[in-house]
């Protein structure tokens, strides 16, 4: 098997049983996931789930307790696989007194990058997160809009394999969640790898390919959005609505219930409308209309976590 | 390392706590000079015999230094005492820590940064001391190196414990900290003076120990000694900027050694570290 091949079948980030203990409090319980090459990966979970803190591990910024991890092939603070590695923490502050432009500079140097290669990338980063007018202005005077920006353009000077981005869109008005949107859409095609750790369901749904549910420091349960589930959502407005109409209704699908509007059922796949809607025709049933949808990642988000879950 | 070293260069630059110490220096060297110039002038009108006269001279110097060598303590400890600790607590840390460089390069960079600031200080300050003193009165101290590279070990000592404080100490308790170890010295310098001046060991001894401990101000004493002509040193028993008890040459050694040894317990502490 040639290394590259290699490459494309290992995993880009690997954990296994990873834990972090601060004193006696568990951050990371026992955490096993897999990020494959490529992929753009959402890391779902409440306040305090210890989201932050397994990036922390992953960049080799925290120590872990126990378990092991490997980024890029390698165990987690190896040097040269960070060189590979672009990082947009969540609370991001950089060196106020400094200006854009020298702010990329230094980060660029701490990756080796040096000379014209450097400000090329520079000057191409700065155009592509739309703060090439404000360059050379010192990031005191940069909104928090623009502050994540450029620490956007940062996390991405070394044209990393693997990318983490802790909250990125937070501090964005709607063009700039578009902007981040666009980006990411871009390192996919380019084959970059994004660890994606986002409180902004909405925002996860529409970038990621997979998701992983963490709570308490586990991982509790994984999703793909690329192939999205068939599982949908029914709304019936239909009349009378009696028990004979629900026991039937129960032959199609699960968690049927009355509403103001109508009843509502989950089934397994869109395939059964056709089905369904000829069964109400023929027991007299009047149709007046069928909405259909699928979860949300937002209703996907509250199943898991369960009703003991409270704010963070 | 050159490139954490570059941004520590450029951040003291632009930072104020530089500007105002430059400025202090600045109105420091003016009230200096006027002085100077005015106890000269008079000395020479009143044609007091040239020892003594270059004596006043060299006890006023002194008292310069000795109010330099606390700015430059100060300016020392202060620079960098959020350094690494502020970096931590903002979270600045994060990105370049994150970056493919070893966590005793940032320490190191940061130090090595701030040690070239603080040079230059010390340079211009205790330099401006000298310069204006030559340039009113005529009077340099014989060694004028031995001094400097002194009171530059002093405040190096008093710069990497600042440094390395803040690998693991808010920047508030470094602070703290640092100035504490400042003042252990200080203190102990003073006990050791009085104890030799009156004869009474135990105190002495006192000061000894507390030298090995915190050996910044038994350096001061010694770059002091080396200022004065001996016919100050007989003039000045028991002014602050006597040195009745001259510190062992051995303590610049163990100085120098304590200073490795603060540098590579911050790069360990900080390697150690959850960012």
């Amino acid at each position: 098997m040639s290394n590259a091949d290699r490459s494309q079948r290992e995993p880009a980030i690997a954990t296994h049983g990873l834990r972090k203990q601060f004193g006696p409090t568990i951050a990371v319980a026992d955490l096993s996931l897999s990020v494959h090459p490529g992929e753009i990966f959402g890391f779902l979970g409440p306040n305090g789930a210890g989201k932050s803190t397994t990036v922390k591990m992953l960049l080799g910024l925290v120590e872990p307790t126990g378990g092991t991890a490997i980024v890029l092939g390698a165990p987690i603070g190896n040097r040269a696989a960070r060189g590979r590695v672009g990082f947009l923490p969540e609370h991001f502050r950089f060196h106020d007194c400094l200006t854009g432009r020298e702010l990329l500079r230094f980060h660029g140097r701490l990756y080796g990058l040096r000379g014209t290669d450097l400000d090329v990338r520079i000057d191409a980063l700065l155009a592509r997160v739309d703060l090439f007018d404000a360059a050379d202005r010192r990031l005191r005077g940069y909104s928090k809009g623009m502050l994540q920006r450029v620490g956007l353009a940062q996390a991405l000077l070394n044209d990393p394999a693997v990318v983490f981005l802790d909250e990125p869109t937070s501090g964005l008005d709607p063009l700039g969640r578009l902007l981040v949107r666009d980006i990411m859409a871009e390192l996919r095609e380019r084959g970059t790898t994004v660890f994606l750790n986002s409180h902004l369901l909405g925002e996860v749904e529409a970038t990621c390919d997979r998701v992983a549910f963490v709570k308490q420091g586990r991982v509790v349960h994984e999703l793909s959005l690329a192939q999205a589930s068939p599982c949908m959502e029914l709304l019936l407005r239909v009349s009378p609505i009696d028990g004979g109409l629900l026991d039937g209704l129960s032959r199609f699908g699960s968690a049927i219930s009355r509403t103001a509007d109508g009843v509502r059922l989950r089934i397994a796949s869109e395939s059964i409308v056709p089905d369904l809607t000829r069964w109400l025709v023929s027991h007299g049933v009047c149709v007046f209309g069928i909405e259909g949808r699928h979860k949300s990642l937002e209703e996907w988000f509250l199943e898991v976590m369960g009703e003991d879950q409270r704010p963070g | 390392m050159l490139t954490i070293v570059h941004l520590t260069l450029v951040e003291a630059r632009r930072r104020r706590i530089v500007v105002a110490a430059f400025l202090v220096g600045c109105a420091f060297l003016l009230v200096f000079g006027v002085g100077m110039f005015f106890i000269a002038r008079t000395l020479e009108r009143q044609q007091v015999p040239l020892p003594l006269r270059q004596g006043n001279v060299a006890l006023l110097t002194t008292a310069a230094c000795y109010a330099a060598n606390f700015l430059v303590a100060s300016f020392a400890i202060l620079l960098p005492v959020d350094a690494l600790s502020g970096a931590i607590d903002s979270g600045v840390i994060q990105t370049i820590a994150a970056k493919p460089i070893g966590r005793s390069s940032i320490v190191l960079g940061k130090w090595m940064g701030h040690w070239i600031v603080v040079a230059i200080y010390l340079l211009a300050i205790i330099g401006g001391v000298f310069v204006v003193s030559r340039a009113v009165s005529g009077y340099t101290p014989e060694d004028l190196v031995r001094i400097l590279l002194l009171m530059l070990l002093e405040v190096t000592l008093l710069l990497s414990v600042s440094v390395a404080g803040g690998t693991r100490l808010s920047t508030v308790t470094n602070g703290v900290m640092a100035c504490g170890f400042y003042g252990v010295a200080f203190m102990g310098g003073w006990i050791e003076q009085i104890g030799a001046l009156t004869g009474i060991q135990s105190a002495r001894n006192i000061g000894i120990a507390v030298s090995l401990v915190s050996p910044a101000d038994a350096l001061w004493r010694l770059g002091s000694y080396y200022m004065q002509p001996t016919l100050v040193r007989d003039a000045i028993q028991g002014s602050p900027f006597a040195t009745a008890s001259v510190p062992n040459a051995l303590m610049v050694w163990w100085a120098g050694g304590m200073t490795l040894l603060v540098i590579a317990i911050g790069v360990r502490a900080f390697s150690r570290r959850p960012l």
